[in-house]
């Protein structure tokens, strides 16, 4: 039977019930008379690894400045175990920022940049070089302690950002677009990287990227801004497997999108039905490409709660492993069709989905 | 690519321009150093040391000397001292009003600079806005005479004149400071003052050597300010050499201490060079 569940808020709570590390309170900024935040309400908890996930110009890398004290919110509260942050100055934060562009002193060595959070609180000189020497171990980058910054490649300055944030044991890393201008293969050795060096130190991330995949490879969850609004946030899987929003579906993978009406328990798009839990009315359903299945005609259907229907191939994309089929449906329909490469799929073809597999999500409000 | 023709026209005024005007000047002051003057204000034409002993002789030249470097490198430090906290407000702190402050630091520019030096006439003299302001608040009984003709006048005048010259390289240099680095030292925990020492003040370090080499160079050869403000006690070097190519009809002499001068100011600005090379990242 299918079961449809209610759209995820976007305010869902940090799973468990210890109280939040963070927690960002109705923020919302404006430069002039230009809104670029509203409203944005969520919560990080302890050694949670968050993305925050959007396109340029959603206000992500906004709301991170906030948070590490470089703009002021128009309106909200940012508190931090019991505290409020937002009225503290950015050196009286215990958060630190790797920086997009990694911006390393250019005129301190590779050590001399590690050590420069433990230098200013006046760390005694031994314990600074210890634990430099440990960051600096941990990013595998030792050998490069008395080197300046302009002698070692980007992804090296990278890693001494990320030591220079970490040594100082922030109770929060903020993460601006860190790894936006590497090389996709170095990227994605990062990406690995950077998540198990989160899962070893316990320190909890805030992760800015505009890169859906990266976000869901690294995060425990997401939180997807859309022109200074929070869509939905939720854990990769969820947000993937239950979007909030068409614009959540689109953005977040590849999808189908089903305008249908829903009567009594019955969702009709096209000549599709299919039964459903929501109320009457007009309905959005997202599809996904992996989820409408070719049936085998040899073989049969694989269950009896399944919506069947015909179409023929009119165009396809190889994908490496996967292929990306476009599918028109005996009644105009077009959808696409994720199928294994390996099934050498033609012509006419019989297809099926599973009706919880068609997700109700909210439309999006057109917005510019 | 380009004809013979053309090279030469475009190569051969400038390099004649260079030669005549630049290169033949110094050969002639190079030349007049190791002449002599004979009892008669004739200019001997044979080769000798004798300016350059005179000049270590005369106790008045290197004293005079060392006080125009005393003087100069009072300018230097009061025109950082003025310039630098203008620069670094102007760059970090004025916001919208950057623009039209820049453009008041650079009109004195503008203005020639000897009405700038009659103005400090007019205000330092004893019958000056200065000294009758102090009289007619009764904070003195007397105009007070150390104000004019004194190297304290002489001091003043040109740092006056060439605090823009010590601001607009500290003022570049500052504007070139990248703005992440300044949140990044916030971020790591460094106060606005720590951050300063740290990371701003390092890095501004070309822009400070390149300020106070034009302000002590500049400075150091002048002699408009202390012919009308310096008196017997703020004389300086370069008033020396025009009165030695002037009235005193000695231009070997004059030439051998304008030759020594240039060599000193030539080494400093090797000097210069080479440390803002050595504190510059980009």
């Amino acid at each position: 039977m299918a079961t449809v569940s209610q759209n995820a808020t976007p305010r869902s709570s940090v799973p468990g019930n210890e109280a939040p590390l963070l927690s960002v309170r109705n923020v919302a900024k404006s430069f002039g008379k230009n809104p670029v935040l509203r409203d944005i309400s969520l919560e990080i908890a302890e050694g949670e690894f968050l993305t925050i996930l959007g396109e340029s110009g959603s206000g992500k890398t906004t709301l991170l400045r906030i948070i590490a004290g470089f703009e002021n919110a128009t309106s909200g509260e940012i508190w931090m175990e019991g505290q409020r942050l937002d009225n503290q100055p950015p050196y009286r934060r215990r958060v630190n920022t790797v920086f997009q562009h990694y911006a390393l002193f250019p005129h301190l060595t590779v050590q001399e940049n590690v050590g420069y959070g433990l230098r200013v609180a006046k760390v005694p000189k031994d314990e600074i070089a210890t634990r430099v020497e440990q960051a600096l171990a941990m990013v595998k980058m030792a050998a490069f302690a008395a080197s300046k910054p302009a002698k070692i490649s980007g992804g090296q300055q990278q890693r001494i950002a990320l030591a220079r944030a970490l040594v100082n044991r922030p109770r929060l890393l903020l993460l601006d677009e860190p790894l936006s201008a590497l090389d996709a293969n170095l990227r994605r050795q990062m990406q690995v990287e950077l998540k198990s060096l989160q899962r070893e130190v316990g320190i909890s991330f805030v992760f800015v990227t505009h890169d859906q995949e990266e976000a869901m490879v690294m995060s425990d969850r997401i939180a997807l801004l859309r022109t200074g609004e929070l869509e939905q946030i939720a854990s990769p899987r969820e947000i993937y497997s239950r979007p909030a929003t068409a614009y959540a579906a689109q953005f977040i993978g590849h999808t189908n999108l089903l305008r249908g009406d829903v009567r009594s328990g019955v969702a009709r798009c096209h000549s599709l039905d299919w039964p459903v839990n929501s109320p009457d009315g007009p309905v959005l359903f997202s599809l996904r490409p992996e989820n409408i299945r070719i049936v085998d005609v040899a073989v049969g259907s694989s269950g009896v709660n399944v919506v069947r229907f015909r179409g023929h191939i009119r165009q396809r994309a190889f994908h490496g492993s996967t292929e990306l089929l476009q599918i028109e449906c005996e009644d105009g329909l077009k959808l696409s069709v994720r199928t294994a490469t390996r099934d050498k799929w033609q012509g006419d073809l019989e297809l099926e989905f599973t009706p919880e597999d068609a997700v109700p999500v909210r439309e999006s409000a057109e917005r510019i | 690519m380009f004809s013979r023709a053309y090279r030469a026209a475009v190569t051969v005024p400038p390099l004649t321009w260079v030669a005549v005007f630049l290169l033949l000047p110094y050969l002639l002051l190079f030349c007049y150093s190791f002449w002599s003057v004979s009892s008669a204000q004739v200019i001997v034409h044979s080769w000798t040391l004798d300016n350059y002993r005179e000049l270590l002789r005369v106790n008045v030249y290197l004293q005079t000397l060392f006080r125009s470097m005393g003087i100069a490198a009072r300018v230097t430090v009061f025109s950082l001292l003025l310039g630098y906290p203008l620069a670094y407000y102007l760059s970090f702190h004025a916001g919208p009003r950057k623009d039209l402050l820049y453009q008041l630091v650079i009109i004195p520019l503008w203005v020639s600079y000897l009405v700038r030096a009659y103005a400090w006439k007019t205000i330092l003299g004893s019958d000056g806005v200065l000294n009758t302001l102090l009289q007619y608040v009764h904070l003195t009984q007397h105009p007070l005479d150390f104000l004019l003709y004194s190297p304290f006048a002489v001091v003043l005048t040109l740092t006056h004149i060439y605090t823009p010259f010590a601001f607009l390289p500290i003022y570049a240099s500052l504007e070139h400071v990248p703005r992440n680095l300044v949140e990044a030292s916030q971020d790591l925990g460094a106060s606005p003052l720590q951050t300063f020492w740290r990371v701003i003040f390092p890095l501004s370090i070309p822009g400070v050597l390149a300020g106070a080499t034009f302000a002590f160079v500049l400075s150091l050869g002048d002699f408009l300010a202390p012919l009308l403000l310096g008196g017997p006690s703020g004389i300086m070097i370069s008033n020396i050499v025009v009165s030695l190519f002037g009235a005193a009809y000695n231009w070997p002499l004059g030439a051998a201490i304008s030759l020594c001068m240039m060599l000193l100011v030539l080494a400093l600005l090797f000097l210069t060079e080479s440390l803002e090379k050595k504190w510059s990242f980009r």
